[in-house]
């Protein structure tokens, strides 16, 4: 048994918050995202916020040392956008290898920076732009925006430089198509084989309203279904909704799932101005319940929270103990 | 995980207390010979609403299978795998990808988000490719079935079962590390009373090696495809039914729990008579040595549906009002004159019998086809006893004068001008006639004038279009914007093979903005529509109307763009080039004419085609599988029944005349053009025929095909052939239509009409073979069942004009001069170039190997522009031919 699964059936781990909503605190400009790296690029690329771990690394460090000192056992690698497909967007398809380990490689910093207790860093894999099971053109639904084979290329790519990037954890998160995680799974299982070395794998995925289903139409149960064919380390929801209303989705993993449960939800759902209302004490009180009824192993937080709410649920959740994981 | 998990969108636990997973087998190319045409003719939507039909019928997993050498197998099975992800519906189930070729398995993987199963790998070719497939597998996330294969062959006793299995779970648990409860065998169901001694035991060893998989392979499931066990009883159904539910009934027993079995082919087993169940289990568990002999006897005297009934009468012991609502619900013309007769004296006024029993009646069968109980044939058998019944009172009406029958609402109904289908409309036409209504129909080729004239003069409610083919699209336009312009504004419903409810929204509605255009899908909705329109919802149904057409002209608007074409110019250089100088092409025995001038259509009884007949009344299910279908079964095989009957009838009486021209000529491919030449030493063409080429974007190694692609360039200096055709079985049918009509029987006018166009199909199918054993003689060793044929497994292809690899209809119009067509069977154009009679079929010969089917799709005005200069000056205003083909 590794160190993380031993930690997870001694206490609930929590994982890191916003890295968004962090950045924005920032009032970056477009220098901010080019300088010595891509300053003369024929592209915009404000808003690129993996790129940000090349070109303004002490940024990122902050927010990392931020998390881990509001509690954090688990950050994520500032890499969410790390893929080929993700990077065409602003033609840098060529910086992902650099982004990836980059990332890695100062999240790791900063995790040795703590020896209080363990800290782990979990290498962030997005689900990029685009779905492998639905079509773009709804006049045309046989037709696909990106096909398995690409996916599977593409996050071999980020995988194997996450991986030279020494991260503890792959995360595959923020799941809308199950098949766009089929294939970075299949991609891990690959390059673990190639590599002869294998790391714990998370996956998370996003249900995307009161319907119980994901973007591409799956229920809870189907998705965890789809995706048990690789021994885990979790399995969980993030992002969309916020902590109450995740709260019906993660009884249905608590139920079924032969692995650890995560749980990251968002501050709240974003209001007109697309920000999030919840103060760390509210969404906290929610967490309270999973916690209450034995829902998690992992919990932190998506969009719109900050290092103020993982420190109040950090709190509240060392006074809990662990769901069972069978 | 601790049993077979499964999933589509949603989840599928098989668990040992969960019943038998039934799986759904009919979308397989290899299982369903309609199944198989959809794929061919790239009728995805026909395709999807078969997978459609398995899921609402109770599939618990749907068995997907392209394996069929005429078409591209990966292509299809990943476009269908990529459709039904957009259908819920459907997509609800795990999908079963099934295959013989690791290539499409592994194609299909990559398109399922949920967990499936592959169907099937086996040890068959060793273990270094088990071990590669299996792991594979698991990686993308599946299960697997496992078939009891070996290098050695296939498994036939229960020792080589269980050393198959047994082998196969060790190396995929302890080698591969699949999970065991993700591993599915299927130990091989055989046939057993074969007359062959070593197969009397086939069942019992299954029995048993299903047993020992489930005591020493812990997690695993069983499965396997349970028709394969009455393989010897075909054409046997009740034999079969009885069979499968005493196997299934102790498979089950010993453990299996998943399977490939028709519902409708199966019997409840306790419901098995006595006698037959002893002797069926004695086969199936071989309890005697002599069980098969048994059997065989027994099936003698259980042959047919064993379902034969004397006829009964006891519904005539019942009050004279209750009768005739039995005879309009049963459709039993026999005694309704002496019913109503009797029931004239029981009411002051003729008039109330309609409107009190007989409307009743009616009524009755409204809701019972509403609430989906009874079936269109039987709707068109009940208006025929309602029908008549009002000709009997009529006279008695007349006498007593103004006692008018009030009716719901008055509808005119027409085919539109050049067109010249009218199944379609009369069944409306039938059933609203049902529900009250008044229908006048103006019958076919109703110019549009005429039918404005007559929606003003009958002070119509609502006018009815129907038409079948493309160019009728426009004619319906036309008369929207003539009601439009004369000030109409009554309701206007359209309906037929080629119209939509977008092309309705999107080209009809706009031009009538002073009523309103709706969309009719079929008979059954009719109506419900003109209910809405004519009662005291109206304005909120044409609000529904007018929101949600105006949805889809935005929603096409905004996609009109993004349809994927790519130019002309690419299209034409991706054109696909075969090899004609290997032998593919073979010179025609007879160049030239042939002509029949008369047919036995006894000849035609074997190539007729079923399905199509049953579609036609509303009946979906394929032949015969459909005459056991649980839902519509019943009503299929009453009409099958009179078809019969009157196919005999009308063969013997010689009802109809069959004509028929073949003709085969020199040809040579210039471009996308084909010129076909009078002699094989003539450079210029007596005729060059148009084709018109694929645009769409293709995967990688697909061609943008064009019908010129399968002939032999004029550059090449290689003489190559066409052929075209042109046959009718419709001389004579509007005769005895009418006299049905007039002896107010419509159901009989309606099935001679829907059994005609059958045979004319059959017609073209038999001549399709003449001209390739012996016309033209490229297959003339070719040996073919009609099965085979219906899944159109010979060489060639006979495209028609108007039709999706030729959609271009003025090419009919060269072909009939090419054949001389008119004076040698009677059959002419309209001008909207419909073939009248309508029970004719025309086309185009090819015989190249790898000629084959495809639809060309939309096309680009560049290329409408590029046809019509092509074609010079041939003929004047050809621009709205294409009015349907080209995007707008």
């Amino acid at each position: 048994m590794g160190q993380l699964e031993k930690l997870l059936r001694e206490r609930i781990l929590i994982l890191d918050g916003a890295m968004g909503t962090m950045i924005q605190r920032h009032d970056l400009t477009e220098f901010d995202f080019r300088e010595g790296y891509f300053e003369n690029h024929h592209k915009s690329l404000k808003g690129n916020n993996d790129l940000l771990s090349l070109t303004r690394p002490e940024i990122i460090k902050e927010i990392h040392r931020q998390y881990f000192l509001a509690g954090a056992d688990i950050i994520e690698t500032n890499t969410f956008s790390g893929t080929t497909i993700a990077q065409a967007d602003y033609d840098l398809q060529s910086a992902v290898y650099e982004i990836n380990y980059q990332s890695a490689k100062i999240a790791k910093e900063v995790a040795n920076e703590f020896t209080d207790k363990p800290r782990f860093v979990a290498g962030s894999i997005g689900p990029t732009n685009r779905t492998a099971s639905i079509s773009p053109d709804v006049n045309d639904p046989g037709f696909r925006g990106v096909s398995f084979d690409q996916l599977v290329l593409a996050y071999s790519e980020q995988i194997n430089a996450l991986m030279d990037g020494a991260v503890d954890i792959l995360l595959v998160e923020t799941v809308f198509d199950t098949l766009n995680a089929k294939a970075a799974l299949y991609a891990i299982d690959e390059v673990f084989e190639q590599r002869s070395e294998k790391l714990p794998i998370m996956v998370s995925g996003t249900i995307t309203d009161q319907s119980g289903r994901t973007l591409t139409g799956q229920t809870t149960e189907a998705f965890l279904i789809s995706l048990s064919h690789m021994p885990l380390l979790s399995i969980g929801l993030n992002c969309a909704l916020g902590a109450s209303l995740m709260r019906p989705y993660l009884q249905i993993l608590n139920s079924k799932a032969p692995f650890a449960v995560s749980a990251h939800p968002n501050a709240g759902l974003p209001n007109e101005f697309g920000a999030y209302d919840e103060t760390p004490e509210m969404m906290a009180a929610q967490i309270e319940t999973f916690l209450d009824e034995g829902l998690v192993n992992i919990i932190g937080g998506c969009c719109g929270t900050t290092p103020e709410h993982i420190a109040a649920i950090a709190s509240l959740a060392k006074n809990y103990k662990p769901r069972i994981v069978e | 995980m601790k049993s077979l998990n499964l999933s589509g969108l949603e989840a599928l636990v098989v668990t040992p207390e969960t019943n038998f997973i039934n799986i759904g087998e009919r979308t397989n190319v290899t299982g369903s010979r309609a199944f198989l045409r959809m794929i061919n003719e790239g009728d995805f939507d026909a395709a999807l609403a078969v997978a459609r039909e398995q899921v609402e019928g109770g599939a618990q997993i749907l068995d997907v299978n392209m394996d069929e050498g005429m078409i591209d197998g990966k292509a299809a099975m990943v476009k269908f795998l990529n459709l039904i992800a957009s259908e819920p519906d459907i997509a609800r189930i795990p999908v079963m990808i099934d295959s013989s070729k690791w290539e499409i398995i592994e194609a299909g993987l990559k398109c399922i988000q949920g967990k499936g199963v592959v169907n099937s790998i086996s040890l068959k070719e060793g273990e270094a490719v088990f071990v590669e497939q299996a792991k594979k597998i698991r990686r993308y996330g599946a299960a697997v079935v496992v078939m009891a294969f070996d290098e050695l062959g296939q498994a036939d006793s229960y020792e080589r079962r269980i050393e198959i299995c047994q082998r196969s779970y060790t190396i995929l648990v302890e080698r591969v590390g699949f999970s065991p409860t993700d591993i599915i065998f299927d130990p091989n169901i055989f046939p057993v009373a074969t007359g062959m001694e070593e197969h009397n035991n086939n069942s019992v060893d299954f029995f048993r090696a299903t047993k020992w998989i489930k005591e020493n392979l812990p997690g695993a499931s069983i499965s396997g495809g349970v028709s394969n066990v009455s393989f010897s009883f075909r054409g046997n159904n009740m034999m079969r039914e009885a069979m499968h539910s005493v196997f299934l009934y102790h498979a089950i027993q010993h453990g299996m729990n998943m399977g490939i079995v028709n519902p409708s082919m199966l019997t409840v087993y306790s419901e098995i008579e006595k006698n037959l169940l002893e002797h069926v289990e004695d086969v199936i568990l071989n309890r005697r040595p002599d069980a098969t002999e048994r059997l065989l006897e027994l099936a003698e005297t259980v042959k047919g549906d064993g379902k034969k009934q004397e006829k009964d009468l006891s519904w005539r012991n019942v009050p004279v009002q209750q009768r005739l609502a039995i005879a309009l619900v049963k459709g039993l013309v026999e005694f309704i004159d002496e019913d109503v007769e009797e029931c004239r004296h029981l009411y002051k006024r003729p008039i109330e019998v309609i409107e009190g029993p007989l409307m009743d009646g009616m009524n009755e069968v409204g809701d019972l086809f509403g609430s989906g109980k009874m079936f269109l044939p039987q709707v068109v058998k009940s208006a025929r006893v309602m029908k008549k019944a009002v000709a009997y009172l009529l006279p008695f009406i007349e006498l007593e004068k103004g006692g008018k029958r009030s009716s719901s609402g008055k509808i005119i109904m027409a085919t539109v001008k050049g067109d010249v289908h009218d199944i379609g409309k009369n069944i409306v036409g039938v059933v609203l006639a049902c529900n009250n209504y008044e229908v006048i129909d103006l019958g076919v080729m109703v110019a549009p004038e005429l039918i404005i004239q007559a929606a003003i003069d009958e002070k119509a409610d609502i006018v009815g279009l129907s038409g079948l083919i493309t160019p009728s699209l426009d004619e319906m336009v036309l008369l929207a914007k003539e009601m439009e312009r004369k000030g109409l504004s009554i309701p206007l419903l359209i309906g037929g093979a080629t119209t939509s409810k977008v092309h309705t929204a999107v080209k009809i509605d706009q031009h009538y903005l002073k009523g309103q255009a709706v969309h009719v899908l079929d008979a059954s909705r009719a109506v419900t529509v003109v209910e809405s329109l004519l009662g005291t919802k109206k304005e909120a149904f044409i609000t529904d109307i007018k929101h949600e057409y105006h949805k889809m002209r935005e929603h096409h608007a905004r996609h009109l763009e993004q349809k994927n074409l790519v130019s002309l110019e690419e299209a034409r250089a991706n054109a696909l080039s075969l090899n004609f100088d290997g032998g593919e092409i073979i010179r025609p025995l007879s160049l030239g004419l042939t002509v029949f001038d008369s047919l036995d259509l006894n000849k035609l009884i074997d190539y007729i085609d079923w399905t199509p007949f049953f579609r036609t009344w509303e009946l979906h299910g394929k032949y015969p599988e459909i005459l056991q279908d649980k839902v519509v079964g019943e009503a299929a095989q009453v009409l099958f029944k009179d078809a019969q009957e009157m196919l005999s009838k009308l063969i013997s009486e010689n009802w109809l005349q069959a004509k028929a021209v073949a003709g085969l000529f020199p040809a040579n491919a210039v471009g996308d053009d084909i010129e076909i030449y009078k002699n094989e030493q003539d450079n210029d063409p007596i005729y060059t025929q148009r084709t018109i080429r694929q645009e769409s974007k293709k995967a990688a190694g697909q061609a943008n095909l064009a019908l010129s692609d399968f002939i032999a360039p004029k550059a090449s200096g290689i003489k190559d052939y066409i052929g075209g055709f042109v046959v009718t079985t419709g001389h004579g049918i509007e005769l005895k239509a009418l006299e049905f009509e007039k002896n107010n029987d419509d159901y009989n006018s309606i099935l001679l009409k829907s059994l005609a166009d059958r045979l004319a199909e059959a017609y073209a199918e038999y001549l399709h073979q003449l001209v390739r054993k012996e016309i033209w003689a490229y297959s003339s060793s070719e040996r073919l069942s009609n099965e085979e044929l219906i899944h159109e497994k010979y060489l060639g292809i006979r495209p028609a004009p108007g039709y999706p690899a030729c959609p271009d209809h003025l090419e009919k119009i060269g072909l009939f001069k090419l054949l001389n067509a008119e004076e040698n069977t009677g059959v002419y154009l309209t001008e909207s170039l419909a073939m009248f009679p309508a029970a004719s079929v025309s086309g185009w010969y090819f015989a190249h190997p790898q000629a084959k089917y495809f639809g060309t799709g939309k096309i680009s005005k560049k290329q409408v522009e590029d046809i019509i200069n092509r074609r010079g000056e041939e003929y004047d205003d050809f621009s709205k031919w294409y009015n349907s083909i080209a995007l707008d």
